[in-house]
């Protein structure tokens, strides 16, 4: 057996040269791993139900993906719930999501399903498939590993005979797979160029963004290759996505916003990033502006220096008297806690502390809410 | 020597501190062998599997420090079912009931629950140290109990686990009185840390020499607690990103040129670039830097901070530095011995990338080099020959060119001869991964040259049985072999049966092998566990002997097949 060809360098032309396996003709449908960058090679995916493809690719039809999960390299139990494919939302636009196809069939799916389901892919011989083609094909992307279901005549040799393409079902089709999930760099600010037509998958979850998985880049992926400890991988696929989401604020990973406060005298400024919930924020915005909240008491009457006491920072800050909000991309000034925290800290521009009769208008609930706690 | 009493004998053999010599002595005679095997404390179990834990301890009842891997090295790219086996819990169920006085437990891909990290903590009374390298299978709850009963508690090291986080307060169940930490590694935690209680442990702990922090664990908190360690030697650093202009960043400052001891320098999870002048004044004492974790510093800033660690013999580093950072590494670094460079990308291609180039300047520059780990985009034969030539010294060599079967980028030819001129030079070469475009004759030359060598990695190489033979007859101290993706079969397998007991363990997965080569194997090797891995389920429908297998681990034990292995893998 001639070792398979691996990933070759998507976009730019920037392809390897790398051996053909003379047993791959390129020409028919194989199994290919999806693997996530965000996880494990391939061998963290599990089976999920997956929906859409897109309309771009109708060969794709011809592909039997089978079911993908997600689930984290080193968890002991698989996720078996459907997950989409998830990508940096920046990218999305351009990098078409895995096609994450229900499976066809039967028998592969099971075994697929097992496959997947113990956390291991078979790798190789998945590869090889469409290796050839890689450098006529417009996978400029480069590939993604499928656990393709197959005809039936693919799924005896699917998975885990660990035997090299040329079996007719083990090739794989690329270019006319759409399902080459075209993923991009998730980790990387390099922009990858974004896969040419036929690869684009935008089918299911295409707008969705999670923050944890990014899809991993368009290289063709072999199963634990290259040599990288899970840990490793994940752990570098998460720190990198979070660099790369900074939205121009000085220096990565810094997100200042100002935040005033009516009647103060002068501004604050809060460094987002160091939350990780509204609750951090409150409490922090508490003390920077506790020097000018005592005397004014929420409409509990309780005394200013009480104010420390978080719950009562609660009702201060959604009391009668105060409501935090803030001004969003838009230019909306929105009451805070509404939507998920990094949501939050994505869309948000400044902070704004509102007081009186401002804010009755915006959080009648919270009113209530205080009003419950008395 | 026989006239002595025998504390006197223990005394001496005391001084013994190899296990390969203590072996020896208790081969002498009778009265030595008991001896020894009373005052034997470090025990090293390479394989899990390969003995029991009742037998462990009939042999040396003495055993203080004990070290168990589990898993197959290639556990660690995903190549095994995470259900494959090596749990702790019956051995420190074993060792607790024998009561045996356990004071440092060292494990490596294993599972450890939190039951078992539970009965550790209230088997043994004085136990100090423990140590999970890529393990799996706990939650800080586990943690917590450690903390709490382990009274004389020294070490706790955590390393790349798989930890589930139930956001409980395991920090805070470090008692008042606990006093002895002298290293504590949490960096691989991914949850919320109670920062107050680590302040306050810190505050208590005046032998901490190690720390590592997880992500979590922002600026101002580890500015307070240098100013309480500024004895520390090893820091892991979480979170480092803050205002430079703050008065938080300036008393960091100051405390970090209070660390006078700081050797060691690791983490930097969370990094602003612009924060890292803060460690530049003790740039020059360090030993070893470890910034493989460290996302997003530009190569500029990387070599910047490189420039001034003149006295750096460890460096874990990204590809992102790119070639020409590593000709800073070659110029500044010149005591260098050990380097590795990750993948920051590892699926793609990147500017980031560093070539042959790189590491030829490495070799150019760094002659004491002896250890090597080296993602690269490509290689050629002259680099590994200027290489081989340059670095005699290497013990541990390990390329991995991202493509797996790239040839030599400027020649097209295979990569036989730059590896052979490594193994050829390097007479001391222990650890070996190859990659790259490579036919049978690159084992030939191992099989010839590489004496010493003790563990090799293979993938996508060889051309056909001839390969892995040369391997096997050859590499007299050949103790671990993984091949993955290579032309090998039934002929390479059964060739020389007994070598296998010779060694530790062979993994082959994706090669030639059949079931019913294993088989045979099987059968005549009835010391050996014969392992097939089978995830696909079709295999039970149709188990034909011709059928090629997907994952075959073997390996030498002393206890027959195990009885906690999953459905799919089965001991033939």
């Amino acid at each position: 057996m001639s070792p398979p060809l691996l990933g070759v360098e998507e976009g730019g032309g920037n392809t390897s040269t790398v051996a053909t396996s003379p047993s791959i003709d390129g020409d028919c449908l194989g199994l290919k791993e999806r693997n996530y960058l965000g996880l494990s090679d391939c061998s963290s995916v599990d089976s999920s139900a997956v929906s859409s493809l897109s309309d771009e690719n109708k060969s794709n039809l011809n592909l039997k993906a089978t079911e993908l999960t997600l689930g984290l390299p080193g968890s002991q139990s698989h996720e078996r719930e459907p997950k989409l494919c998830l990508l940096n939302s920046g990218k999305l636009d351009e990098k078409p999501l895995f096609p994450l196809l229900p499976l066809k069939d039967g028998i592969c799916s099971s075994s697929v399903q097992k496959n997947i389901a113990s956390g291991n892919k078979r790798g190789f011989s998945d590869t090889i498939d469409g290796f050839s083609e890689l450098k006529s094909s417009k996978y400029t992307e480069g590939n993604w590993m499928f656990h393709a279901t197959g005809p039936s005549s693919e799924t005896a040799q699917c998975g885990g005979q660990g035997k090299f393409p040329g079996n007719a079902g083990m090739k794989a089709m690329l270019p006319s797979r759409t399902s080459g999930a075209q993923s991009t760099m998730p980790k990387e600010a390099l922009p990858k160029p974004a896969p040419e037509g036929p690869h684009a998958l935008n089918g299911a979850g295409a707008s969705q963004t999670r923050a944890s998985n990014n899809a991993p880049a368009a290289k063709a992926q072999v199963v634990g290759w290259p040599p990288i400890r899970s840990f490793r991988k994940n752990t570098l696929a998460t720190t990198s996505k979070d660099n790369d989401e900074v939205d121009g604020k000085p220096g990565p990973g810094a997100l200042y916003v100002k935040v005033s406060m009516d009647g103060a005298p002068y501004l604050r400024k809060v460094d987002l990033r160091n939350y990780s919930t509204y609750q951090e924020l409150s409490s922090s915005l508490e003390k920077m502006f506790s020097g000018f909240t005592i005397g004014q008491c929420g409409s509990n009457g309780t005394p200013g220096r009480e104010m420390l006491n978080e719950s009562k920072l609660r009702d201060f800050l959604h009391g009668s008297e105060y409501v935090l909000t803030y001004e969003d991309k838009d230019g909306d000034w929105m009451l805070v806690g509404d939507v998920p925290w990094e949501m939050f800290i994505d869309s948000c521009k400044r902070l704004k502390i509102m007081k009186g009769a401002d804010a009755i208008g915006l959080a009648p609930r919270a009113v209530e809410k205080s009003k419950a706690r008395n | 020597m026989n006239y002595f009493p025998d504390e006197v004998i223990e005394h001496v053999f005391d001084f013994v501190t190899s296990n390969k010599d203590r072996n020896t002595i208790s081969l002498v005679c009778k009265s030595w062998y008991r001896i020894e095997k009373f005052s034997r404390q470090r025990v090293f179990i390479g394989n899990c599997y390969a003995i029991s834990p009742e037998r462990l301890i009939g042999r040396f009842p003495g055993v203080k420090s004990l070290t168990l891997k589990g898993k197959p090295h290639f556990a660690d790219f995903n190549l095994v079912p995470h259900d494959w086996g090596g749990f702790v819990y019956p051995w420190i169920e074993a060792l607790a009931r024998s009561r045996v006085n356990l004071e440092e437990l060292r494990m490596k891909r294993m599972v450890v629950t939190d039951d078992a990290l539970e009965l550790i903590s209230r088997a043994f009374v004085n136990f100090k140290t423990l140590v999970l390298v890529s393990c799996e299978g706990f939650t800080t709850d586990g943690l917590a109990a450690i903390a709490a009963n382990c009274r004389f508690l020294r070490e706790l090291d955590l390393q790349e686990n798989e930890v589930e986080d139930h956001r409980g307060q395991w920090l805070n169940c470090f008692p008042e009185s606990c006093t002895s930490l002298v290293s504590l590694n949490f960096a691989c935690l991914k949850g919320d840390i109670n920062l107050a209680a680590l302040e306050r442990l810190v505050a208590r702990s005046p032998n901490l020499k190690s720390l590592k922090l997880s992500r979590a664990v922002p600026l101002d908190t580890l500015q307070k607690i240098l100013v309480r360690a500024p004895q520390l030697v090893d820091l892991g650093v979480g979170s480092f990103v803050h205002d430079p202009e703050s008065e938080t960043y300036s008393k960091l400052l100051t405390a970090i040129e209070k660390c006078k001891s700081m050797r060691s320098l690791s983490g930097f999870l969370e990094v602003a670039a612009y924060c890292l002048p803060a460690i530049y004044p003790i740039c020059s004492s360090l030993t070893s830097l470890n910034l493989s974790y460290a996302p997003g510093i530009p190569g500029s800033e990387l070599t910047k901070l490189i420039r001034q660690c003149r006295k750096l013999q460890r460096l874990w580093i990204l590809d992102c530095i790119g070639d020409k950072g590593l000709g800073v590494v070659a110029s500044s670094c010149k005591d260098l011995q050990e380097l590795r460079v990750f993948p920051s990308d590892p699926y793609g291609v990147g500017n980031a990338a560093v070539t042959e180039e790189g590491l030829v300047a490495i070799s150019k520059g760094c002659p004491k080099l002896n250890s090597l780990l080296y993602f690269c985009q490509q290689m050629t034969n002259a680099a590994l020959q200027t290489v081989a030539q340059n670095c005699p010294n290497f013990i541990r060599f390990r390329l991995c060119i991202l493509d797996p079967t790239k040839p030599d980028s400027s020649t097209d030819q295979p990569l036989d001869e730059g590896f052979g001129a490594i193994v050829q030079s390097c007479k001391g070469l222990r650890r070996l991964s190859l990659s790259g475009l490579l036919t049978d004759q690159v084992f030939s030359f191992i099989g010839k040259f590489a004496e010493q060598l003790e563990m090799l990695s293979i993938a996508f190489a060889g051309n056909s049985d001839k390969g892995m033979l040369y391997v096997l007859t050859g590499c007299k101290k050949i103790r671990k072999l993984e091949i993955r993706d290579c032309p090998f079969g039934n002929i390479a397998l059964l060739t020389d049966v007994g070598k296998y007991e010779t060694m530790r363990s062979l993994w082959m997965s994706s090669c030639d092998v059949t079931l019913g080569g294993c088989k045979t194997l099987a059968k005549k090797m009835p010391r050996l566990n014969v392992e097939i891995i089978n995830e696909n389920e079709e295999m039970e429908e149709c188990i034909d002997d011709r059928q090629k297998v997907e994952k075959m681990y073997l390996y030498r034990t002393l206890v027959g097949p195990r009885k906690d292995a999953p459905e799919h893998v089965w001991t033939l």
